[in-house]
Parts: structure tokens; sequence; C-alpha cells
């Protein structure tokens, strides 16, 4: 649906969709509303705001209300303002699902921004896909997907958790493998391509321990244990870890304390950015990694001004950026582009209109929208420093395509995602040269 | 050198000139570090690089670059490379924005001291600000922890002796061996002897004489250093072919017995350290649950709110230490009371405000407490923030006691052990000796008779809810150290919580120390085996079963209060 311009045009629409009834019942509310709603765009933020997310997904909305601040001052998009929409989800995942119904169609808003767990995110896909709404995700997952409605911000595995095992194999020697994850889609969908990766690479069944934790897990003293002894054979081990959230404060205490250096174990991470490190004295930790696309430490012109912008709108010169923060300055960016390319901000023109953009990095180069909504975008990988932040030990050496299904799964193997004429389809088999007809 | 130490006065005795030991491993040093470089790298030698200009070398931005600086550094055999040795792996290397000098960095009360990493001057005061720190990685902090070690033989500290063998046995060259052989001649302390026979014996055991092999391979089975164990197993082990990689059937043998006696008693450790983790899981149950057993147990109150008062200890905590910014290793005595204090008054508040006119409605109260609960939370949400706070830990509770090098225990886990056996204790005698206690034990037991008897029952629910409210407040400066001070802490506890309170047996302090104790060793022997995850499912498939045959607990109330 397209933006709203005239009342009339709105309650036209409605009366043909839901008839008359109805259409008096809105009529009436739109009037009520001041004028000015119908000059504005509206642009809905879906971020957990209380419960356990909210440490996450909180800086991610003040992100957005940013972005949203910036791009009014230059004079808003086709013309107009414009309008957020926040709404609070409040970590509940069915809760996401109703709150993104009422997001498209109470609100009408043109493109929402939101989501930050792979379970919230597959609570929302099928709202979106049956209003057409249009999410930009930001987060690190675990891929396996590709929808029409969404665009994927954040890294799919092969740019975050395969570069970082290729690090850990070739640079630092590891032979043993500790893969510890939080038990839950993602770290399940990881592990089980590391594991088929590590595998094909010549690693033996005895040389990967995988392990598993629930949410928000603080006794972390076995498991610590059983992964310094896992490290005592004398071949070099190092532990990837898909632990997510809080829990991994609680986890990196523990290593410090029974003295696993970075030296003797490393452990690279996929959910440990500044933000999750300003609650901890990283000292102790100093030399861990962790895999990301953007580090608040890069040094370029770009990154220096969206920290002091992040600063000045915060108004907290202490807080951190963080790689999500980076996914949605790049995912809305894009997105203000793409709409004044398609001239409106309809969902199936704009969808299209993406395909094909390039917007700059904060860390440098340029990042591409591909045909399956993932990004390009460089890899990087940072060690752990005295005061919370990550130095670059590595990155990759230019833009790494986001690949939706991954190749070293048995499933996924020969499933490309592609949304441009002729094939359409988020799970195209190359093999069969069929789409499975599912929209993602 | 102003104390003697042991270390120091075998220089004095074995060397009328202490000085020149230290220079002749150096020296020995530069000979070894430069032959193992043109072994690793197959690069032509590289021209040796004066000190200054390794120094200054250190701020490229090439690792490779970097770490050839500190080769050159090594062996430069200057005096002053120990220091810059050691401030880069401490992170304490820095260089001046401005003239480009590198400096060694130590933070002072107002700033930072400098002392130019070149020439050993001292700079007095700079701040930090304008210096620019120079970043090392993995493979360079490896590299400089060999070479500090190699340095560090000589040290006068016994600890830093031990740790030096240590690191050297990682990677055992033969010029290492030779530099260690040279050191176990004239060592004292009986600990770094040791871990320079293991070393020495690890050395051997892939000699040529075979005697010497017997020997090394005796004197391996009695060490617990996993690097020992590593080099037995191939002597017993079958190559890929199916033979037998070692030839001698002697030694094949020997190996094998000593790997049996090493895991016999590396078997024999981690049982002791499952149940020391047992142990301490369970202490932590103990003090979110002994608050409950008062609240719960013997006033009968279901008290939803009970993790939020944990939550507001922790908090607390944070407080006091935003309030104490350099006496963080005093913060947490300050905190007990302190935390006592807040959350005590506040179950005074929630039992007067609310509990009160709801005793004998369990359900309204379960209602209530929960919706106290959830304001609670939000109360400190909007205050702190939604993010999680950083507690400090004080230095004397972060690291671990080594009792060999197979066993360790955690400092943090230790006191927390302690910690909460002393609240248990405290808060019996407070109950079983002081007049409050009676007053409690009087009015938990007949109400009826307690008022008659002209014993104020109100004050004495309000007090008993406050000491109940107040030590949970006490168990949160405890989790403080443990895990993330948030608005969700007390969440995650409050099941457990009760969990405990109805094993052990409603009412019955001493059941919830053995109900918590035991909770917390079956979950930890079930772990390695079950999981996680799996592991609590099973502990709480047990509870209720359990519950199912004894509906008391394991030690049921007995007397004429099971009554009400």
């Amino acid at each position: 649906m397209s933006v709203q311009t005239k009342h009339t045009s709105r309650a036209g629409m409605f009366a043909r969709a839901t008839g008359v009834v109805t259409a008096g019942v809105l009529g009436l509310a739109s009037m009520v509303l001041p004028a000015q709603a119908a000059d504005t765009i509206k642009v809905g933020v879906l971020h957990s705001l209380s419960g356990t997310m909210a440490i996450s997904e909180t800086t991610l909305k003040d992100t957005v209300l940013m972005l949203i601040d910036e791009q009014n001052k230059k004079g808003g998009v086709l013309g107009k303002k414009l309008e957020a929409v926040v709404v609070d989800p409040a970590s509940n995942w069915p809760l996401f699902a109703e709150k993104a119904r009422e997001l498209i169609q109470k609100d009408k808003v043109a493109v929402t921004f939101g989501c930050w767990t792979s379970v919230s995110r597959k609570s929302v896909l099928p709202v979106f896909e049956e209003l057409n709404g249009l999410l930009f995700y930001p987060v690190q997952y675990e891929g396996e997907e590709s929808s029409k409605n969404v665009f994927y911000t954040g890294a799919a595995p092969n740019q975050q958790a395969i570069p970082a095992v290729d690090y850990l194999m070739k640079d630092l020697g590891v032979k043993r493998w500790v893969l510890a994850g939080t038990d839950y889609v993602y770290p399940r969908t990881t592990n089980k391509i590391l594991e088929a990766y590590l595998k094909a690479k010549g690693v033996a069944d005895a040389d990967i321990m995988i392990n598993y934790t629930p949410f928000g897990h603080s006794d972390w003293q076995s498991i610590v244990a059983d992964i310094k002894k896992f490290g005592s054979t004398g071949k070099k081990t190092a532990v990837v870890s898909t632990i997510n959230g809080d829990a991994n404060v609680p986890f990196y205490k523990e290593l410090g304390n029974q003295g696993v250096s970075a030296e003797n174990i490393p452990v690279v991470a996929f959910s440990v950015g500044e933000e999750e490190l300003s609650g901890i004295d990283t000292r102790p930790l100093v030399g861990h990694l962790a895999a990301w696309n953007y580090f608040m430490s890069v040094d370029s012109k770009a990154n220096e001004k969206f920290i002091k912008d992040w600063h000045a709108y915060i108004k907290n010169p202490k807080r951190v950026t963080n790689d999500p923060m980076e996914a949605h300055y790049i995912g809305f960016n894009m997105w203000v582009k793409a709409v004044e390319k398609a001239g409106s901000t309809d969902t199936d023109k704009v969808e299209q209109a993406m395909i094909g953009l390039t917007f700059p990095n904060l860390t440098g180069g340029m990042a591409v929208m591909n045909k399956n909504h993932h990004l390009s975008k460089p890899v990087l990988i940072g060690e752990i420093q005295d005061n919370g932040q990550f130095a670059v030990v590595w990155e990759t050496k230019g833009l790494v395509e986001g690949d939706a299904w991954s190749d070293f799964l048995p499933g996924s193997k020969d499933i490309i995602a592609d949304w441009t004429a002729p094939i359409k389809c988020g799970n195209y088999n190359t093999k069969t040269k069929k789409c499975s007809g599912q929209n993602f | 050198m102003g104390f003697t130490t042991t270390g120091q006065r075998r220089f004095a005795l074995n060397h009328p000139f202490p000085h020149f030991r230290p220079t002749l491993i150096v020296c020995t040093l530069l000979a070894l570090l430069s032959g193992h470089n043109a072994l690793a790298d197959d690069a032509p030698p590289v021209a040796p690089m004066p000190y200054a200009d390794a120094i200054a070398a250190l701020k490229d931005r090439s690792f490779d670059l970097k770490a050839q600086a500190v080769d050159a550094l090594v062996q430069s055999g200057n005096p002053l490379a120990l220091a810059a040795l050691k401030a880069l792996v401490d992170g304490d290397l820095y260089y001046a924005q401005d003239d480009g000098r590198v400096v060694i960095a130590k933070d002072a009360a107002g700033g930072v001291l400098t002392t130019d990493a070149g020439s050993g001057a001292a700079l007095g005061e700079a701040v930090k600000r304008d210096l620019k720190k120079i970043i090392i990685n993995n493979t360079m902090r490896n590299q400089l922890r060999a070479a500090i070690a190699r340095l560090s033989l000589a040290s006068d500290n016994p600890d830093a002796r031990l740790s030096a063998v240590l690191e050297i046995l990682k990677d055992l060259t033969p010029e290492a061996v030779a530099l260690l052989r040279t050191a176990r001649e004239d060592e004292q302390s009986r600990r770094v002897r040791e871990a320079l026979d293991t070393a020495l014996a690890i050395a051997d055991v892939n000699a040529d004489n075979k005697r010497a092999r017997l020997a090394a391979i005796d004197e391996l089975s009695a060490s617990l250093y996993p690097e020992a164990r590593n080099v037995l197993v191939p002597l017993a082990a079958k190559g890929a072919d199916g033979e037998f990689v070692e030839p001698d059937a002697e030694i094949r043998e020997a190996a094998a017995g000593a790997i049996r006696i090493i895991d016999g008693k590396r078997e024999f450790y981690s049982t002791v350290e499952t149940a020391f983790f047992g142990l301490s899981l369970g202490s932590v149950l103990l003090l979110a649950a002994i608050g409950l057993a008062i609240t719960f147990g013997v006033m009968g109150v279901i008290n939803m709110a009970h993790g939020e008062l944990i939550m507001l200890g922790a908090y607390t905590t944070y407080v006091v230490q935003l309030l104490m910014p350099h006496h963080i290793e005093w913060s947490l005595l300050v905190a007990v009371p302190a935390a006592f204090l807040v959350a005590g008054l506040v179950g005074i508040a929630i039992e007067r405000g609310v509990i009160r006119f709801l005793y004998g409605r369990p359900l309204e109260t379960l209602l209530a407490t929960f919706g106290i609960s959830l304001i609670l939370q939000q109360t400190v949400r909007t205050i702190f923030s939604p993010l999680n706070r950083s507690v400090e830990t004080p230095q004397w509770m972060s690291g671990s006691l080594e009792i060999n090098s197979v066993l360790s225990l955690t400092y943090n886990r230790l006191y927390i052990v302690l910690f909460s056996l002393m609240v248990f204790f405290a808060l019996l005698a407070i109950l079983k000796k002081t007049r409050l206690g009676l007053h409690v034990r009087a009015v938990s037991q007949n109400r009826a008779m307690a008022r008659a008897m002209g014993i104020r029952t109100g004050w004495v629910d309000a007090l008993t809810f406050g000491l109940g409210s107040g030590i949970a407040g006490v168990a949160g400066v405890a989790l403080s150290q443990l895990t993330n001070v948030g608005p969700n802490l007390g969440q995650s506890y409050i099941i457990d919580s009760f969990m405990v309170v109805v094993f052990g047996g409603v009412g019955n302090l001493w059941g919830t120390l053995v109900g918590a104790l035991s909770l917390g060793v079956v979950n930890k022997f079930l772990e390695p085996w079950a999981g996680a995850v799996l592991a609590k499912i099973l502990v709480l498939v047990f509870i209720i079963l359990f519950i199912q045959k004894k509906p008391r607990g394991l030690f049921p109330q007995k007397g004429r209060a099971v009554e009400h």
C-alpha cells in the first residue's frame, strides 16, 4: 500500500477492503489524527525494551531513532518527514508477531527495523509475508532462510563463523575445537555448519567437543574445567563460542578465574561485542577473539563521525557502538536510497530497488545488497583489549558475500536465494531447477 | 635488592658476582633465539637491529614487523629489554602521539607515569589521551612470554621461576633444555625443582640411552603436568599402520604403567574437583534459599518477590562500589550490611504495606508478591537502565588456589562457600539464641497463644519478614560476584530457592542446608555425562518424584506447628 496522502484515499481503500461500516469508524478515527500524520512516512521499530533481550535491543531502538532524526534534519525522504512508531515486544516471542501485525495493519508503517534473536524473527516472518511488510533484521544469524519481505543486514555464517575458524586454523594452528553455545536455533545451526566444515577439513570426531547450555547459564565451573582438560592434550585448542546474551559474563569470569588464557586456549565469540563487554572487567580476557563485520575501534572517518553522532544523540560519551548498530546504519540508509530510487514506499517496488544498492561501510569499503537479500561486507577478527574494545588482528582482503544457504550442510548445498527475475525465489534448488514454493 | 629471599642468598653463596648470571643467560638466549628464527622462517638472517631502532619498530602496524622487533630486542642484550618486553605483554607500552617516543606507562593518581623505553629515563606524568597503545596479538604474546620466561629463569622470586619453567615446558627446544639443566643445579625451591625435573624428564624420554629413558618415565609417572602425560601417550600408542610406534617393549610397558598411574591420580582429583563444584553450586542455592526458608518456611508467606530482594542486594553492591571507587577491596565488606539494611527495609515495607492484609490467603499473597516483583524490576530498570551493571571483583576474590596442576579451586567460589555457611550459622544463632528468635518461633508455632503471652505479633511478623528479606539482600552481594547484575537477576533464582526449601522440608533450616548442598552436588555429578540442560531437568524430575513420596520434604516439621 502506498503512502497515505489524503484522508479520502485512505478511507476509500478501506471501504473497498473492509466494508462501509468499518470505513466509517476509521474515517472518524483518521479525522482525529493530526493533519501532519498524512505527510509523514512511518517507520516501525520492533525491539524489546524490557525482558532478557532489552540489554541488547534497547540500543538498537535508539540507533534507529537517531538515524530517523538525522534523516529528518536532511529533509526526510521523498519530501516527507519520517515518523518512528516504537513498540515493545518485551522479549516475548509470540508478542513479536502481534506487535508486527499491529505495526503493519494499524500503524501502516512503510518499513520495520527490528528483532534480535532468531526465534523472534521466525515468529514475525509469517506476519510480514502475509501482510507484505518489509523487515530489516540487523543481527548475525544462522542462515538457511531468505524471505522476500526481509533484508538481512547482519552476518550469515559464511561472513562470521567460517572466516573465524579459518583464521584459527591457519594463523593460530588450532587442531582441537570446542563448540560451545546456548541451547537454541542459532548456535545449533551454526555448530552444525561448523562441524560439517571442520570435518571436511579433516578434523577427527575426537577433536571436536560440543556443549550446549541454557539461556542465562551462570554456573560455568564444570564446563570450563572440561574445556581445560580437553585442551591439555598438547594439541592447540580453541573454543568457538555461540553463547548468547548475558551468560557470557559469568563464562568469561570463570575462564579468567580458572586461568584459561587466550594464549593457551583462545575463545572466539560470535555474540560478544562491545556492548556485552561493557559489563565486565576485561583485563583477564585480553587476547580472546571475536569475529564481526564492524568494531568500534576501527579507525575511519565515517566511523568517527558515527560514534560522535551517537554520543551526541544518546548524551553519554561512554556508550559504545557495535556491529548490529552498523547493520541498522547500512540497512536504514539503503532503505532511504531505495525509496528515493523507487519514488515510493511500496514494499514490492522498494524490495526490487534495494537489490544491487551500495552504501559505504563504517569500516571502509562499500556494502552491497545482493540478490539473496544479504549484504556483502568485510569480515574482521579482533582481540579483546583491557579497555573493553577490540583490536583488529585480521581482516578479509575484500568483501564477503552473505550466503543465505550454507554450502556445508547436505540439505542446503544446492539451494540458492535469488529475488530477481526470472527466479524470484528464496530457496531455489539449482539441481532440480525448482523453487520449493515456500516463501523462504 | 633490600630484602633477602632464598633465591638471593643462593646467589650470594654460589656466585661471587651475581650480576654475571643474567648476562650469561641473555647471551645463551641470544644464540638460541637467532637459531630458532632461522629454522622457523627459512628467511635470510635479518641484519641485527640496534636497540633504539627495534624499540621504534614496535610502533609499526604489521604484527610481523613487530615480532621481528621483539626478536631484535631480545638479541640486543640490552638490560632495558626485559622491562620493555614485560610492559609490552602487560599492555603498558605506548607511544606519544606528538613525538612518537615509545614509553612505558604505569597508572598513577593523576594520569600515568611514563618512562622512556629506549633510554630508561623517567619522563614524569603524562595524560593517557596523548599516548597510543602498542597493540599485540596472541602469537606475539606467546613469543613474548617465552622470551620473558627465559630471561626470568634467574629471577629471585621462586614463583617467577616456576612460571618461567612451566612456560618453557610448552616448547622444549634442545637449547631450552640446556638452559633448564643449568638452572636445575642451583635450584633451592622444592616446587621449582619438581617442575624442572619433569621438564628434564620430558626431554629425556626420547633420549638414546635406555636407562635414562626408563628413569625419565618413572619420574614422569609422579607428575601431573599435562605435558608429562602427553609425551608418554605416543610411547604406548599404535601408529596408523597398527604397529607400535615404540619398538622397545620394556619402554612401552613402562610408559603404559606410568599413564595408568597418572590417570588414576587425575581421576581422583577430578572427583574432588566435581565435589567442590557441587558444594559451591549448593552454597549458591543455600544463599538464595535461606532467606526464603524464613519468609516461606517459618512464616508461610509465598513471597514471589524474594528474587527481587536478592537483586536489590546485588544493586546495593554496585552502588557501594560507585560510592567508594578507590576502595574496591573493601567494598564487599561494606556492601554486606548495606544490602542487609536495604533489602530488609524493603521487605518490612512489603510486609507492612501488603502482605499483612493477606495472611491466610496464600493465592492472593502469591499474586500480590508477584506484582511487587514486577514493580521492583521495573523500578530498577528505570533507575539503573535495563543494561547489566558491572560489579567489580576485588583482587582477593580473583584467580584460583592451585593445589596441583590438575586441581585448582577458584577463590570466589571458595569464599562464597565459607560465606554461605557463616550466614547459615548466624541465622541459626539468631533464631535459637536471641529474644527475637524466641518470638519468631513462638508466633510461627501458635500465633494466638503468643499474642496472649504479650508478644506483639504484628511487629514480630514485620521483623521476621525483614530478617528473611535482609538475608536475601546479603545473598545478592555474593551473587553479584558470580553472575550478572541486572533487573532479571532475581528471576533465575526464585524457582531454585523454592525448590530447595520444599525439598529440604518447609520450616526447617537444617533441611534447607542439606537440601541445597545435596542438590548442588547431584547436579554437578550429573552434568558431565548428561550436559547442563539435561542435568537440570533430571534434578527437577527427581524432586517431583521425591515430593510425591515425601510431601513434607527431607526433614519434615514435627509437632503441633504442622497442624496449621
